[in-house]
C-alpha cells in the first residue's frame, strides 16, 4: 500500500486519472448507468511537479513527452493482472475429451 | 482558444481525419451511399507484392498453416458417418507482437513512415495495440494507444491490462478510459493534439495488410493439400478480419472458398453499459461489434470504412463464450498449442461446422493469439467469477445467458452453433441506409453500390426496400 501521505520527488513514474468528459457533457444515447458517470481518462508519466503525494493535482510528461494533467492516483503500479485460478469444471470437461479418445492420437 | 467541446471536437472529425490518414476520402465519393470501393482500396493500398515485401521485412507473416490432427480424429468420432471435415489453423500467434494484427498494423506504420508522420495513434483495447506499438517501435516513431478499460469503479477488464502491458513494454503510451463510445473524441482530440498518424484499423491500408493472411491460406493449402479450402473459419468484429482475408484468398484464386463469420453470443449485454461492462468474458469478436459493422460499416473511425464484412460473408455463425474456453483448452491439452481465447472464436465455430460437412471437406481457421496473464480461460474465468458470473458444465447452446453464465460443454457433442440469417443483417443495413440518407428512392448508382456493398442482386435490394417503412 502507497502511504497517501509520502511525497515523491518529481520524475517518479506516477498513473494519474483526469475527467474527461463530465457526466452532463456526455453524448445522448448512452445507457442510464453510464450517463451518471464521467468519462475518466488515466496515464501514466514522469512527475513534473518537484514533489507531489497520491491525490494532488498534478502534471506529468508521456512516455511520448506529452504533457498531461490529472490526479495522481497510484505511483508506478504494478501490472496486477494474472493468471487467475485454474478451472476444475474446464479441467474435467478436456480430461472426458481423453475417454472419448481411447488414446488414438497422431503418432 | 480552441473549442474542445464534445459537439465541437465531432463537428471538426472530417477535417481532423483527412489531416491524420493522409487519404482523400472525397475523391472516392460518388453521390450519396454509393462511393467508389475498389478505386479506394487500390489507390490507398499497395499491390500485394509491396505488402508481402513489407511485411518481410518486419517479420510479420508467413506463419505455418498447421492440421489439428488429434481434434481432427475427435470431430471423426463424434461427427454422423461420412461427416467430420479437417480443420487446419494458421498460427497467426506467431507473428513479431503474437497475432494477426501485426499484418494490419505493419503496413499502417509503414504509411505514417512514408508520409513522414511522427508517432502513429491507434484507438483500440484488442492486439491491434500491440501490433501498432510493435511496428512503431521497429519503425522509430511513437505509438499512442487508447483503450477502452475500466469500469466507473476503476475496475479493468484483464485482458484489455494485459494489452495495457504488452503496448507499455512496446513502449507505447496508453490511454485508458472508462466505458462510453466517446473515447472516439477523446482520440479525435488526441489526433489534433499531437499531429500524429491515425492508424486506424478501417484504412484501406489496414485491409491490404490482411490481404496476405488470405493469400497464404490459399498458397499453403495447395501445397499441403493440394487444392483451396472449402471454407475459412474466420472471428468476426470490425470486419477487417474477414474483409481482408477473403480479399486474399480471391486475390490467389480461391473463388469458390466459403467465409464463414464466427463471432461470440453477447446477446443481452449493452456494449455501452458501465454495469455490463465487465460482465462479459471476451472484449472482442463478439455480436456487440459483428453486427453493428457489418449493417453499417461506416460507423468506424473514417470516412469509409475499407473493413465490409456483407461483401465476402457466405455465412455468419454465432457460439457461446463457454464453447470458445472449452475449445482453447482443447487446442492447448490435444494439440499443445496454447493460444486465445478470443481468436479461438473461429476455432469454436469450425468444429461444430466440421461435424456436419463431409469428411472429404477441409476447414481452415485463419488465426490464433498469444496468450498471457490476463488472458487465458483461467485469468478470464476467475474475473468472471468474482463478477458474480457462473460456471458450470452443460449445454451452452440451451443454457448460455451472457452475463448471467458460462456454460462450458459437458461434452463435445454438444458443441454448435447458431445460424445469423444475413438476411436479416441486409435487412438492417438498408433500414440503417434508409435511415441515414431519408430516403428510399436510391438512384441506380445507389443501387449497383448497395448491390455489392450487401452482396445481393439490384432486385432483391428493391424488394427489401419495399418492405422498410420511411
Amino acid at each position: 500500500m502507497q502511504n497517501e501521505k509520502q511525497f515523491f520527488p518529481k520524475g517518479s513514474l506516477v498513473q494519474i486519472c483526469f475527467t474527461g468528459l463530465r457526466p452532463e457533457e456526455r453524448t445522448a444515447n448512452l445507457p442510464e448507468d453510464t450517463r451518471k458517470v464521467p468519462l475518466e481518462i488515466r496515464v501514466k508519466g514522469f512527475l513534473k511537479d518537484e514533489s507531489a503525494c497520491i491525490g494532488q493535482e498534478v502534471s506529468v510528461e508521456t512516455v511520448t513527452g506529452r504533457e498531461v494533467k490529472g490526479k495522481m492516483i497510484a505511483v508506478n503500479p504494478k501490472y496486477e493482472h494474472n493468471f487467475g485460478e485454474p478451472v476444475p469444471e474446464l479441467i474435467l470437461a478436456v480430461n472426458k475429451l481423453q475417454e472419448i479418445m481411447k488414446g488414438d492420437f497422431d503418432d | 482558444m480552441i473549442d474542445n467541446s464534445y459537439e465541437a471536437v465531432m463537428s471538426r472529425k472530417n477535417e481532423i481525419m483527412k489531416k491524420s490518414v493522409g487519404v482523400d476520402y472525397q475523391k472516392y465519393e460518388i453521390h450519396g451511399i454509393a462511393f467508389d470501393y475498389e478505386k479506394m482500396l487500390s489507390d490507398s493500398g499497395y499491390p500485394i507484392e509491396k505488402i508481402r515485401q513489407i511485411q518481410l521485412e518486419t517479420g510479420v507473416g508467413n506463419t505455418q498453416l498447421v492440421e489439428l490432427k488429434n481434434i481432427n480424429r475427435l470431430i471423426k468420432k463424434i461427427s454422423p458417418k461420412g461427416k467430420g471435415a479437417r480443420i487446419y489453423v494458421k498460427d497467426e500467434a506467431t507473428n513479431p507482437s503474437g497475432s494477426f494484427k501485426d499484418r494490419r498494423a505493419s503496413v499502417s506504420v509503414y504509411r505514417a513512415k512514408e508520409l513522414g508522420f511522427k508517432g502513429v495513434i491507434a484507438a483500440t483495447s484488442g492486439n491491434y495495440g500491440a501490433a501498432v506499438a510493435s511496428q512503431a517501435a521497429k519503425k522509430g516513431l511513437k505509438s499512442i494507444i487508447v483503450q477502452e478499460c475500466y469500469d466507473s469503479r476503476g475496475v479493468g477488464q484483464p485482458e484489455i491490462l494485459e494489452k495495457q502491458r504488452a503496448c507499455e513494454a512496446y513502449g507505447a503510451e496508453v490511454l485508458q478510459l472508462s466505458v462510453g463510445p466517446e473515447l472516439f473524441y477523446y482520440f479525435l482530440r488526441l489526433l489534433e493534439d499531437t499531429g500524429y498518424f491515425n492508424a486506424s484499423l478501417y484504412t484501406p491500408f489496414g485491409i491490404a495488410g490482411v490481404e496476405t493472411l488470405g493469400y497464404e491460406i490459399a498458397e499453403q493449402s495447395i501445397r499441403q493439400f493440394g487444392r483451396y479450402p472449402d471454407a475459412v473459419a474466420i472471428t468476426h468484429a470490425g470486419g477487417g478480419n474477414l474483409t481482408g482475408t477473403a480479399r486474399g484468398l480471391k486475390k490467389a484464386g480461391a473463388k469458390d472458398t466459403k467465409i464463414i463469420g464466427v463471432s461470440v453470443d453477447l446477446k443481452g449485454l449493452h456494449m455501452a453499459s458501465d454495469r455490463d461492462f465487465n460482465k462479459k468474458s471476451f472484449t472482442t469478436g463478439h455480436t456487440g461489434f459483428g453486427v453493428p459493422f457489418a449493417v453499417f460499416p461506416d460507423r468506424a473511425d473514417v470516412p469509409r470504412n475499407a473493413a465490409r464484412s456483407l461483401r465476402y460473408m457466405d455465412r455468419y455463425i454465432l457460439v457461446t463464450q463457454g464453447e470458445v474456453f472449452y475449445v482453447t483448452e482443447m487446442l492447448a491439452n490435444m494439440e499443445g498449442l496454447l493460444r486465445g481465447p478470443a481468436g479461438n472464436t473461429s476455432l469454436a465455430g469450425a468444429i461444430a461446422l466440421a461435424t456436419e460437412m463431409n469428411e472429404d471437406q477441409i476447414i481452415v481457421v485463419n488465426e490464433t493469439e498469444y496468450t498471457g496473464a490476463g488472458k487465458l480461460p483461467s485469468a478470464q474465468l476467475t474475473f468472471a467469477r468474482h463478477n458474480g458470473i457462473e460456471i458450470r458444465t452443460g449445454d451452452p447452446l440451451k443454457e448460455d445467458i451472457p452475463g448471467k453464465n458460462i456454460v462450458i460443454p459437458s461434452s463435445p457433442g454438444l458443441m454448435g452453433f447458431t445460424e445469423y440469417p444475413l438476411q436479416s443483417i441486409r435487412k438492417s443495413y438498408l433500414k440503417q441506409a434508409v435511415n441515414k440518407y431519408g430516403t428510399k428512392d436510391f438512384s441506380d448508382i445507389e443501387l449497383e453500390f448497395i448491390s455489392e456493398d450487401i452482396n445481393i442482386g439490384v432486385e432483391k435490394v428493391k424488394e427489401y426496400l419495399k418492405e422498410i417503412a420511411l
